[in-house]
């Protein structure tokens, strides 16, 4: 496989996005201005790219072990999370009171939608419980189940977490929902949806809808080698949900816009290469992630790894050093052609420390020396070698300026 | 991530003056480094009690962070301290081709940290503002413990209690307590 990024970085940032895989990128470029057509037109070129939608969410369905209709395409993964957030609210608006649950290391693109609601909408019985997770960032499935209440319309868990990785026990979760919802149906009361962000793990392990006994699962094109602005939400049929969006009534009515043709061709390649080699790539990225996991551990002292190490992702390392701020490590590292995470929100402006690792119980000024790493399809050996070498110097450098020993 | 200019990035990359000074004359921390960046600087005075003559800092913080710590040190270093009392946070901010809005407040603490060494030296000075003169001869006196006058020879130190300059013996002369 060719390597399509810029060859003279590292990039070591695939959980923020992915580069299109160069496959990818050759199957969409008829979709520009060949296969252009509106999907809803009748005419010939309109209805090539009606048939291209209709295999893509015949693939991706069966990817998800779902029927075609319960899957719609959004822009992505953040539009996916807030029609299901808000989408479950406004069709449960006329009931009293109404209740979701989610944890406190969802993605802000879950959090927000459901501040949103909670702060708008508490005087129509809108309220909220967060649910904490254990040391190692594993939900606590027990807590959950404690919170809910008669009024619960919503459970929002994502199936891993961006950060650090660790993957979230949706299906027992899921299992204990089912048995709840059998006998709200006999009492005829109305059921709790239950809803994952899989952006993280869709196109990287398996995601079975029903297995995991989830109504609604969000996930995002450009984090499996798609491009950027598509995805999808599988809505399981049956579930009431309004839509965000209002107009020509595309995909089901539950997402007006014209469909977004090309973008959809892509999630559909980046689909079929992410189900063949999901297997062999994972093996392969699980052994330079722990061979570079442990260069770190070896050669610079005082490193914690956040998170727990098995029930995680095989790309994902986050780890804070002590006695540094993680965005000094990465623009050093950055010079050295070396593209990174800093697990914090800095970045985005704010200098708060990570809201994931200080649930986790990181001290917050450990937490400000977090740095995550995430591998990928084009990474190497050769690539995890350098890191492994410059890092200790780079940290080295940053810690002597430090006041904090 | 933030956008740096080229000085801030060369500063960042190549810190001058890092470190710390044992014997400092005055020494200044600010920040916090759960939400923002943590600075303590370091200063040496030259003989004439005005110049600056030596400038250290140890920083944990972000990239502007480091780079103000650099640039704040190498404006100060030779400057008086009416000088580097006039400094502001916009001068550094200039100094560095400018700093991303976000960096203003909590990265932008050199000015701080320095004027708060400045201020550490004065309040130091002013305990001991008889220290230059012997009590007998009018002699100078170094700054120490026990001093010996430079024209008298005699041993002289601060009596603990009464705080007043005596020979040193083991009773104060003045309040006649045990040193």
């Amino acid at each position: 496989m060719t390597i399509s990024i810029n060859m003279k970085k590292i990039y070591l940032d695939y959980a923020a996005t992915t580069p299109v895989d160069p496959e990818v990128k050759k199957f969409i470029q008829p979709y520009f201005d060949e296969i252009f057509g509106n999907s809803q037109s009748l005419h010939s070129i309109g209805q090539e790219s009606y048939r291209l939608v209709e295999t893509a969410r015949n693939f991706i369905a069966n990817m998800l072990n779902c029927q075609p209709e319960e899957i719609i395409f959004t822009s992505g993964g953040t539009e996916s999370n807030n029609t299901a957030i808000k989408g479950i609210y406004f069709a449960h608006r006329n009931l009293r009171i109404k209740h979701i649950i989610t944890s406190t290391i969802e993605h802000h693109a879950v959090l927000e939608p459901v501040k949103f609601i909670v702060e708008n909408f508490k005087d129509e019985g809108a309220y909220v419980t967060y649910v904490p997770v254990n040391s190692k960032g594993i939900v606590d499935v027990e807590k959950i189940f404690e919170s809910i209440s008669e009024n619960t319309i919503l459970i929002s868990i994502m199936h891993a977490n961006n950060e650090i990785g660790t993957i979230q026990p949706l299906k027992e979760i899921g299992e204990h929902l089912q048995k709840i919802n059998k006998q709200r149906e006999k009492e005829n009361k109305p059921k709790i949806y239950f809803h994952t962000d899989a952006v993280q793990t869709f196109g990287h392990i398996k995601v079975d809808v029903e297995e995991l006994k989830v109504d609604l699962l969000s996930a995002s094109g450009h984090k499996f080698y798609a491009p950027k602005g598509v995805g999808f939400l599988y809505i399981r049929k049956g579930t009431k949900i309004e839509p965000l969006l209002h107009g020509g009534g595309h995909e089901f009515n539950m997402r007006s816009s014209t469909v977004n043709v090309s973008g959809i061709a892509g999630l559909y390649k980046a689909a079929q290469i992410a189900q063949d080699v999901m297997n062999e790539e994972n093996e392969r990225i699980k052994r330079l992630r722990d061979k570079l996991l442990d260069g770190i551990i070896s050669k610079i002292p005082d490193v914690v790894v956040n998170g727990d190490l098995n029930n995680r992702l095989v790309n994902n390392i986050n780890i804070c050093i002590r006695g540094v701020e993680s965005e000094a490590v990465l623009l050093a590292l950055d010079s050295e052609g070396i593209c990174v995470s800093s697990g914090s929100a800095c970045s985005s402006g704010s200098l708060e420390p990570s809201h994931v690792l200080l649930a986790i119980g990181v001290d917050p000024v450990v937490a400000r020396g977090s740095l995550r790493f995430t591998l990928g399809r084009f990474t190497t050996e050769e690539e995890v070698d350098k890191v492994i070498e410059v890092l200790p110097k780079v940290v080295d450098k940053i810690r002597k300026i430090s006041p904090i020993a | 991530m933030a956008q740096y200019s080229e000085k801030v990035m060369e500063h960042f990359m190549n810190p001058r003056n890092v470190g710390e000074i044992a014997d400092a004359d005055g020494v200044g921390t600010v920040g916090n480094p759960v939400c923002g960046d943590l600075m303590t600087f370091y200063i040496k005075i030259a003989e004439d009690g005005k110049t600056i003559q030596d400038v250290k800092y140890k920083t944990f913080g972000c990239g502007a962070a480091i780079a103000v710590s650099s640039m704040v040190s190498e404006m100060a270093k030779g400057k008086t301290i009416d000088e580097v009392l006039k400094f502001t946070r916009d001068m550094v901010a200039q100094e560095l081709g400018g700093l991303p809005p976000q960096k203003m407040h909590c990265s932008n603490l050199g000015v701080d940290a320095l004027h708060k060494a400045i201020e550490d030296y004065i309040s130091k000075k002013k305990i001991h503002p008889v220290l230059c003169k012997c009590p007998f001869c009018d002699g100078e006196l170094p700054c120490a413990e026990i001093m010996e006058c430079q024209k008298c020879e005699k041993r002289i130190v601060k009596c603990p209690h009464c705080g007043n300059l005596v020979e040193y013996k083991e009773t104060c002369s003045i309040c006649g307590k045990k040193m």
